[in-house]
């Protein structure tokens, strides 16, 4: 009786801490949008209705999503299917290196875009002097830039849940169409495309959420193109801050309207688990034909990894000596030292690290015990626990950035609002909150992966409550607890979005000194920390998911 | 023997469902107690009702008179082996075994003596250091047999022990659980859908039937004298056919089948039956073939062989089924041949009244 009462006193708090974190923000900032000197007002509501830069900057949001959710699947499910499905030469290591970009941090990919195809860029030169241009034969600017940068960022989650789908295809269903006489394209049309269907809204949902809460590709891309991210940035800039608030709504209706719609588009029901073995691999058998698969598959990961490349080309080159030349010159380590020997300089380095491990920390303890206590009581709100741990990821970080922002720049503590922004914690807590729902995802799911009988088992054996955590649950969820970890690590390492937002001076993140590195032209330096924040996340990422292949039988 | 563990009134509702209904159970100390029903019948919910897994809605658990039911799993000392063993997948044999002994505060070289005596006692001495999923099903399942014995608990619950093993196994293993829990004398509660197992495991065996006991005895006693056609169709082989009751004789009863009279004794103790509509459960050895005045006609539809004698599927003119053992040859597969009682069998023709279900 006591321990059940101590569970439910667990969950009252668990859940007021996440409604203080996730949910009051977000209400404060609605709130915000419809508030003025006197009472209620739709007067900003008004003004941002009635006013075009605003609605062209709604409808580019809406348009360049929807674009690089189909340029996203354009590029990574003839991927999926020429890794997973075909025997290339190399296929592992192809498989690997196309998974890439899922550890680039956003910000990263930008700036080595920009060293690629921008004016001053690698490629840009390389045609100019090519093709004796007077000019650069493009700019890298406006939406079309900003999709370039999409469908290189985001076909990794086609790429991935379609590959991962594929190789969930069970043999003997393929065998069985096979011999009820159907021909490929019947048996892809019936039997593989319905398997690849939750991977495929799945994959355009997360692209669609990413490319409509993308900031840092608009931000150094957009021009004068605008999308919903960075107007709200520029409206707060001018000081209108009630605007930007209604402007920030607006942007989390259009999440929110999209997750709807994407849960109702997909109520059917998904592959479910394999039985059977996975279809072995398509052995290409026409020697030309297997010649142009590989190169295909190659020359493609080449295209894909050359921004990675010349990031870390860029890092070795000192500061203006690289000019017209197709291959710097001269090459340094200058750049790396810089880093670790210059005090200013390495302030971000540390900034970055510990804040990202404090939020790290945080999202792993609040994802692991409301995972417990969704999974274990049925007293516990559950539904509601689960769905404010998922809610930061449907908001746009922007907008959760604005909500922090706006709940803890005032002193009401019996409003449970204090001043957090300008001090040391409001980048943790915004990480924090950032990464509950990828986090908790990953824990949930290994918690719903354990036993129950085994906690029965340590109950049976006179273990109470603490000893069973200590000695079974959690050594058994350290696979998922590894995992969510890695996933919150590298993103709180890489944030830009939120961080751009809500940093001061003394917390300055990696990412930020990227871009004012890039504004005081010092490219190498900014490669440089391209290359760290690139290698840690590719580090702590290979780590978590390594560990996720232990043994965890039962 | 006065009772070591007892049962009252217990009663278990999951939303609207009853699972286990008013039921009163009482084992005596070292008695092994078979748990049998078919799936639905709560009987493993009665199971984690005595471990503490489950709240009961009403009604107590005792041992040696100490009331129980409210005493968490943790402190309660009931010994449990799961369906799927539970076995903790990141811990070695030993530290299996030791995990309840370490609960009680056992460390040191006291541990380890005791983890290789429990080891020792399943037959595994020297599997110490071994991963459990280096183990097979058998091996597994005495890990799971040592880990809930070491700590010495009071009452031993085991949940469909033997599910998991592999059919060639099962008997041997049967019969290897059986001597272990006879020698090491604990009161033993185990929950089972197979009838064999009962009745090798148990001393008795309760039919559970949704959520209610229906019979709690010895296996000859449910076999020789079950209390309702449940019991009579779930326990053993038997074949149901409607009848009519004329009346009662000198030692039994007189019944209308098919067309001819027969005479079924009566269980010393039963009620007398009154004319009317009734149903006859006829075990297959309670039954022979035979030309006969006093034979109902049946046509041969189906043979079972099992070696010495076989199982006959015999179809009435009235459309009833019914099984009746005889020598392997005796008739071929839509010979038309008369059904009689045995002479030998007493006690395999049991009469219920018709609208008990």
């Amino acid at each position: 009786m006591t321990r059940r009462f101590a569970a439910s006193i667990g969950a009252a708090l668990l859940l007021a801490l996440l409604l203080w974190m996730v949910l009051y923000p977000l209400v404060l900032v609605l709130a915000e949008g419809v508030r003025g000197p006197e009472g209620w007002t739709l007067d900003h509501v008004r003004r941002f209705v009635g006013r075009p830069t605003d609605m062209r900057a709604l409808w580019g949001s809406l348009w360049t999503s929807v674009a690089s959710v189909a340029l996203a699947a354009l590029l990574g499910i003839p991927l999926a299917f020429l890794v997973g499905r075909y025997d290339l030469p190399g296929g592992r290591v192809l498989g690997g290196l196309l998974a890439l970009p899922a550890v680039l941090p956003p910000l990263v990919g930008v700036v080595a875009f920009l060293f690629l195809y921008g004016e001053t860029g690698f490629v840009s030169l390389l045609l100019m002097r090519l093709l004796r241009l007077e000019e650069p034969p493009w700019r890298l600017e406006g939406a079309g830039a900003i999709l370039l940068v999409h469908a290189y960022s985001m076909y990794v989650y086609f790429y991935l849940l379609v590959r991962a789908a594929l190789v969930s295809l069970d043999a003997s269903q393929l065998e069985a169409a096979a011999s009820l006489g159907a021909g490929r394209w019947r048996t892809i049309r019936r039997i593989v495309v319905p398997h690849l269907k939750p991977a495929l809204v799945g994959a355009a949902l997360l692209t669609f959420m990413t490319a409509l809460g993308s900031f840092s590709a608009p931000y150094v891309f957009g021009g004068g193109f605008r999308v919903m991210p960075t107007q709200i940035v520029a409206t707060r800039l001018n000081g209108e801050n009630q605007l930007a608030m209604v402007e920030t709504a607006s942007l989390a209706a259009l999440a929110l309207l999209a997750l709807l719609l994407f849960r109702t588009g997909s109520a059917g029901r998904g592959g479910g688990g394999r039985k059977g073995a996975a279809p072995s691999r398509i052995v290409i058998r026409r020697r030309s034909a297997r010649v142009a698969a590989g190169v295909l598959g190659w020359g493609l990961a080449a295209l894909l990894l050359l921004p990675h490349l010349t990031l870390v080309l860029v890092s070795f080159v000192p500061v203006g000596t690289w000019t017209t030349e197709p291959l710097p010159p001269v090459y340094t380590v200058r750049n790396y030292l810089m880093l670790v020997d210059d005090p200013v300089r390495v302030r971000p380095l540390v900034n970055s690290i510990w804040m990202a491990t404090v939020a790290t920390a945080g999202a792993v303890a609040i994802s692991l015990a409301g995972s417990l206590l969704s999974a274990r009581r049925r007293t516990a709100p559950r539904r509601t626990i689960e769905g404010l741990l998922a809610l930061p990821w449907a908001v746009p970080g922007t907008v959760f950035a604005i909500a922090l922002a706006t709940a803890f720049s005032v002193r009401e503590p019996l409003a449970g609002r204090f001043v957090m922004v300008g001090t040391l914690w409001i980048l943790p807590l915004a990480y924090l909150v950032r990464n509950l729902p990828i986090t908790s995802r990953a824990i949930a799911a290994g918690v719903r992966a354990l036993d129950p009988s085994l906690d029965e088992a340590a109950a049976s054996l006179g273990a109470g409550r603490a000893r069973t955590l200590r000695r079974v649950t959690i050594p058994l969820l350290r696979p998922a607890l590894l995992a969510g970890a890695s996933l919150a690590f590298v993103t709180a390492f890489g944030d830009f979005v939120t961080s751009i937002m809500l940093y001061t001076y003394d917390t300055r993140p990696i990412s930020l000194e990227i871009l004012s590195s890039l504004r005081q032209a010092d490219v190498g330096v900014a490669a440089a920390y391209g290359v760290v924040l690139m290698l840690v996340s590719a580090v702590v990422f290979a780590l978590g998911s390594g560990q996720g292949r232990g043994g965890n039988a039962g | 023997m006065s009772a070591f563990l007892t049962v009252e009134g217990l009663t278990k509702r999951f939303d609207r469902t009853v699972a286990v209904d008013d039921v009163t159970l009482s084992l005596s100390g070292g008695e092994m107690l078979a748990l049998l029903g078919p799936s639905g019948s709560g009987k493993t919910t009665m199971l984690r009702l005595l471990a503490g897994f489950e709240t009961p809605d009403a009604g107590r658990v005792l041992v040696e008179g100490e009331n129980v039911t409210r005493v968490e799993p943790v402190h309660r000392r009931f010994g449990m082996v799961f369906q799927h063993y539970a076995l903790f997948p990141h811990l070695d044999v030993a530290e299996n075994v030791g995990f309840g002994l370490e609960s009680l505060g056992v460390r040191g070289t006291e541990l380890g003596e005791r983890v290789t005596r429990a080891l020792a006692l399943v037959d595994l001495a020297g599997l110490d250091g071994r991963r459990v999923d280096q183990l097979s099903g058998g091996q597994q399942q005495r890990v799971a047999l040592a880990r809930a014995l070491a700590p010495e608990p009071r009452v031993l619950l085991l949940d469909e022990p033997l599910s998991n093993l592999d059919p060639t196994l099962r008997e041997r293993t049967r019969r290897e659980i059986r001597d272990l829990i006879r020698r090491v004398g604990i009161t033993t509660v185990l929950v089972t859908h197979e009838q064999d197992e009962a009745f090798e495991l148990g001393d008795r065996v309760a039919v559970l039937r949704g959520g209610r006991l229906e019979q709690v005895g010895t296996p000859d006693e449910l076999y020789a004298a079950p209390a309702n056609r449940f019991v009579g169709g779930f326990v053993g082989r038997s074949s149901v056919i409607p009848v009519t009751v004329l009346g009662p004789t000198e030692w039994g009863t007189r019944i209308s089948v098919e067309g001819v009279e027969w005479e079924v004794e009566r269980p010393a103790g039963q009620p007398v039956m009154l004319p009317g509509a009734a149903l006859l459960l006829a075990r297959p050895e309670a039954l022979r073939l035979g030309d006969d005045p006093q034979a109902i006609a049946g046509t041969v539809t189906g043979r079972r062989f099992t070696g010495p004698s076989s199982f006959f599927t015999m179809l009435t003119a009235s459309g009833a089924t019914l099984e009746v053992v005889a020598p392997p040859a005796a008739v071929r597969e839509g010979e038309r041949v008369g059904i009689l009682p045995s002479r030998r069998a007493a006690g395999g023709l049991h009469l219920f009244p018709a609208e008990q279900p």
